[in-house]
């Protein structure tokens, strides 16, 4: 017997151990996320994917689905409290998408204009963090770090290489590079790993390809990311 | 004839292109004008803020001066826009944040290419730099945020509409954009 439990009033179908996240996507609804990748185990650290199942607040991604549960994703108080997470992720960075190569393909860019955020409205930090272009295919810039740990779960569980790890505690926390020196370019990083092709913003970025796309042909210029999907979704190797 | 709505602007540490764009309207700035008296802006003459209903500010704060009109703006603007990258996150002039101020004067006056009697400016009439760049509403409160960089001239169309017209202020997806 099929189970269902229902999104913002639309029935939808699950199989054992599916969480929310899994069987909307699988029945097409869109819930906001970042850090979510249906390659990899989800962790539940973004929190843009936050639904109210039956009452309380809960991550999509790492919640199980259950018979009858009551979701609503797409309220006005969700997409408010979205918003403040988005601008916390932009306040937190160097985001200045006008600079940079990932903008119209930036995911993060573009949960914030499906969301609606027009600025982000907190203190800025213009963290100084030193990019690292050691690698001669790629390169990082760590303050467009938004520590979805893509990378890490992509090197470790894909790659079998764990290139990436997150350290540090509290605001201090950052990516960092597992090689004797601590960079990219010592690493075991390979331009045709998964790891290489699953960062949902401008952190890990190709050389030598910046601003390829015209404007207007960007994967989020004429579609938002509820309609185009995720930015790893149309990522080659 | 009804009292119009008086507008001001100001371009702070901006490029003028928010204002260019603005301009961007084209032949719209006519029936804009039918609405709107501009005060002080870069586009008139007038060099005192008078009161006003709306203000709407281009770039953010790099210097003392820029404080200073951005204060002004606030006091006499019922409504006050952040217009633009610059002002709602720094934008690209921001990007000195990842410097010390010493060593970006230093850079350019004393150390760059094709520098002849290097010093560093120190007229009292020339505005100082602040430490960091920042968005206008690190400074005054800000009423509403138009991002782009520059906005498109749509999007500045559609909010003047909607903001004259006292409907609610929405857009289309392709309206919106940080870049």
């Amino acid at each position: 017997m099929i189970r269902h439990f229902t999104i913002d009033g639309i029935k939808v179908p699950f199989q054992e151990r599916q969480t929310i996240m899994d069987a909307a996507m699988a029945a097409g609804i869109y819930i906001p996320h970042l850090c979510h990748n249906p390659e990899f185990r989800p962790q539940g650290s973004c929190r843009l994917c936050t639904v109210k199942v039956d009452g309380r607040n809960l991550a999509a991604c790492t919640t199980p689905a259950t018979d009858h549960a009551e979701v609503k994703s797409n309220t006005k108080k969700l997409m408010a409290m979205r918003r403040t997470l988005l601008q916390l992720l932009f306040v937190e960075g160097n985001h200045v998408c006008p600079a940079c190569e990932k903008s119209g393909a930036c995911q993060l860019q573009a949960v914030a204009y499906y969301c609606g955020m027009l600025a982000p409205e907190f203190t800025h930090f213009y963290p100084q963090r030193e990019v690292d272009a050691s690698h001669p295919e790629f390169a990082i810039d760590f303050n467009r770090c938004i520590l979805c740990e893509l990378c890490v779960r992509a090197s470790r569980d894909a790659d079998q290489k764990s290139v990436f790890a997150i350290s540090g505690r509290g605001i201090h926390v950052h990516l960092t590079v597992n090689s004797p020196s601590g960079k990219l370019g010592d690493s075991d990083f390979d331009k045709h790993d998964r790891a290489a092709h699953v960062c949902p913003v401008g952190a890990i970025l190709p050389k030598h390809t910046g601003y390829d796309v015209p404007i207007g042909k960007r994967l989020y210029d004429r579609k938002p990311v509820s309609m185009v999907g995720d930015v790893s979704d149309h990522e080659e190797d | 004839m009804a009292d119009k709505v008086k507008v001001a602007t100001a371009s702070l540490a901006g490029c003028f292109g928010c204002h260019m764009s603005l301009l961007d309207i084209d032949e719209r700035i006519i029936d804009l004008v039918e609405l709107v008296e501009f005060d002080r802006t870069p586009l008139t003459d007038i060099k005192e803020i008078g009161d006003c209903d709306v203000g709407i500010i281009e770039g953010g704060v790099c210097n003392a001066e820029n404080v200073e009109v951005l204060r002004e703006f606030r006091r006499h603007c019922k409504i006050l826009v952040s217009m633009g990258a610059c002002s709602i996150n720094g934008g690209i002039p921001a990007m000195r944040n990842q410097y010390q101020l010493k060593e970006c004067l230093e850079e350019s006056y004393l150390h760059g290419m094709g520098v002849e009697d290097a010093q560093i400016p120190n007229d009292p009439e020339v505005p100082l730099l602040l430490n960091k760049v920042h968005p206008i509403h690190e400074v005054v409160k800000v009423d509403y945020f138009l991002p782009g960089c520059p906005p498109p001239a749509d999007t500045i169309w559609t909010f003047l509409e909607e903001l004259l017209s006292g409907e609610p202020i929405e857009f289309a997806y392709r309206q919106i954009h940080y870049d």
